[in-house]
């Protein structure tokens, strides 16, 4: 116990808390949008993105002379993954090329550029270790305000436009057909999308991102029915694997991002295993709708079996 | 009648390479029912997609309840069903869900007060209030064209576009469409309608337009059903499972061969 009050009072704990509980609710959020769309991978393609705007805030930042040179990492990596998940919205709406292959190119790029700028910089592909798999053990005040504005805004957006954005991502010939702004609506999700995996990047690192974004919203979908359930779920798991997994951390010498991603895969594997019996459990209901017939049957010969059949 | 409420001039439609629509004329009055019939691949979704703005015509020019297409047509008092959508999307949607999203249109991103309620509404009309909870991907194909109904039915259109909103539906279910339409229509709604038969909905049409390789070929009275099928009133009383496919579009003359190529004559 004293223990635990012993984590809370350490400040440095207390802002990479306060992190991962942001990061833990939004996520999910904007991940049951990309599910939706089945741009499971989208979060991926901008979390690579997102490496080459590190590298690049990096080397404007040594060529400013600033102090450390990493101060315009994270604005990077914001920059690079709003212009590149655009990007691929456009590619979409296109239709020229396929979703997966602007993917495929997207993930390479992102790695090559950012290690190739990171060089020019001065730097050496250890410096991108802590983005690529999270520092949240080293957040900032600065690097916590900035994280409670973008959550904040996602969640804002997220949940506030649910109805408009659920509309566009279900059908979105019927939200064209309604006059719906379909055009900026697409476009805000692929910007939730980039400032997601922005914040999300200090937690657990931009190659776990994704796993946050997509596996609470696969528990999600294992438990329920519903649209606005499957995102009330998954941000519930989310925050409880991210609070836990860093928690755990304070104890034993394992990397967060890394536990928080297992533990999240781990209550998927116990949830599916589970869902049989779950679904077992629940009252049997007569899925036939009792209505007439379109065709009049002689009831009395059929449901006799045997001897009634075929006599028409 | 004073202004149409659609009004389609001179329409030509390019899909990809295809030349899909080659100059349509359409207009639909206030208070019309007019059905768009035509073999299959005729262009008639295409021509609803347009009417609605899904598709951009490469060509003429259309108007919605007076205002050409944009964001100048009041969309809220336009209904659309389409013929068909993926119902099994990434994650899992309540019937309730989908329909809600009906609710939303123009500069309307939220839902308004009382959408419960609304929603509820829409699917009695439809006949699902007891599956508003379900997921859409485990109704039934028919269900699910329902609730494509509802949700176009929940924000009380004064003009409805379906694509084919009978298909797959089941004869009681198509009755009380009709029902709901017969009363819907009686309040003034105008109806643009695809379909390959009127079955229940033969009464309800004042008009007929019939589409072959783009363009309108019968612009006029609706096909005469044959005395024996589809009448309004013809009671289905004989299980006729084995006369049950497409038996009424050879009666319009709508289909002249195994893959419906082209119509070949059209009753005045
Ligand atoms: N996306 C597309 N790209 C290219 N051609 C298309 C596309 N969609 C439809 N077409 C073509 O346009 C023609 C008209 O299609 P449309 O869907 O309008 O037919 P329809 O009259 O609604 O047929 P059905 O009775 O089967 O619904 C068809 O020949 C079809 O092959
Ligand atoms: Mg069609």
């Amino acid at each position: 116990m004293s223990e635990l009050s012993h984590m809370f009072g350490d400040p440095l704990m207390q802002r990479a808390l306060v992190a991962a509980l942001l990061v833990g609710v939004s996520a999910p959020v904007v991940g049951t949008y990309l599910v939706q769309r089945r741009l499971a991978l989208l979060g991926d393609g901008i979390g690579h993105v997102a490496l080459t705007g590190v590298a690049l805030g990096w080397l404007v930042g040594a060529g400013l002379g600033l102090v450390p040179n990493d101060v315009l990492a994270i604005p990077g990596a914001v920059v690079a993954a709003v212009v590149g998940s655009v990007l691929i919205e456009v590619v979409r709406r296109r239709g020229r090329t396929s979703g997966d292959l602007a993917l495929a190119i997207m993930f390479y790029g992102g790695i090559a550029g950012g290690v190739l700028i990171i060089g020019i910089a001065g730097g050496s592909s250890g410096n991108l270790m802590a983005y690529l798999f999270g520092s949240i053990s080293t957040v900032t005040s600065t690097d916590l305000v900035l994280t409670v504005v973008l959550c904040a805004l996602i969640l804002l957006v997220g949940i506030g436009l649910r109805p408009a954005l659920f509309s566009v991502s279900h059908d979105e010939e019927f939200a064209v057909s309604s006059g719906l702004p379909v055009w900026a609506l697409n476009m805000a999700v692929a910007v939730l999308a980039a400032l997601t995996v922005t914040v999300a990047m200090r937690v657990v690192g931009l190659l776990l991102v994704s796993a946050l974004m997509i596996v609470p919203v696969a528990i999600g979908q294992l438990v329920t029915h519903s649209f606005r359930r499957t995102m009330a779920v998954g941000s519930v798991i989310g925050v409880v694997v991210c609070v836990v997994g860093l928690s755990a951390t304070y104890w034993y010498p394992v990397s967060p991002g890394a536990l928080i991603v297992v533990l999240a895969i781990a209550v998927y594997a116990v949830v599916a295993g589970l869902h049989p019996l779950l679904a077992r459990r629940q009252p049997a209901r007569d899925p036939h709708p009792d209505i007439p017939d379109d065709v009049e049957v002689d009831v009395a010969a059929t449901t006799t079996g045997t001897e009634g059949e075929c006599e028409r | 009648m004073s202004t149409p409420v659609i009004d389609a001039r001179g329409v030509h439609v390019h899909l990809g390479a295809s030349h899909v629509l080659r100059g349509i004329d359409l207009r639909v009055d206030s208070g019309e029912v007019v059905a768009l019939l035509g073999a299959n691949g005729s262009g008639k979704s295409t021509l609803v997609r347009t009417v609605v703005g899904v598709l951009s015509p490469s060509q003429g020019q259309i108007s919605l309840l007076g205002s050409p297409l944009g964001n100048g047509v009041p969309w809220h008092r336009v209904g659309y069903v389409p013929q068909r959508v993926s119902a099994a999307a990434g994650v899992p949607s309540t019937a309730a869900e989908v329909v809600a999203s009906g609710l939303l249109h123009g500069r309307r991103l939220a839902l308004p007060r009382g959408w419960r309620r609304q929603v509820r509404e829409a699917l009695d009309q439809v006949g699902l209030a007891d599956r508003a909870d379900d997921a859409t991907g485990q109704l039934s194909g028919g269900q699910q064209q329902r609730v494509l109904i509802a949700r176009a039915l929940v924000r009380r259109p004064e003009v409805l576009v379906l694509d084919e909103p009978v298909a797959g539906v089941d004869r009681p279910s198509q009755e009380a469409f009709a029902a709901t339409m017969t009363r819907l229509i009686g309040d003034g709604l105008t109806v643009l309608v695809v379909v390959h038969e009127l079955g229940e909905l033969a009464g309800l049409v004042t008009r007929a337009v019939v589409l072959r390789h783009g363009r309108v070929v019968h612009d006029g009275a609706p096909p005469r059903p044959h005395p024996d099928h589809d009448a309004a009133g013809h009671q289905h009383v004989h299980p006729h499972t084995s006369e049950l496919p497409v038996h009424s579009e050879t009666e319009f003359g709508l289909t002249d061969g195994p893959f419906g190529v082209g119509a070949t004559e059209v009753h005045p």
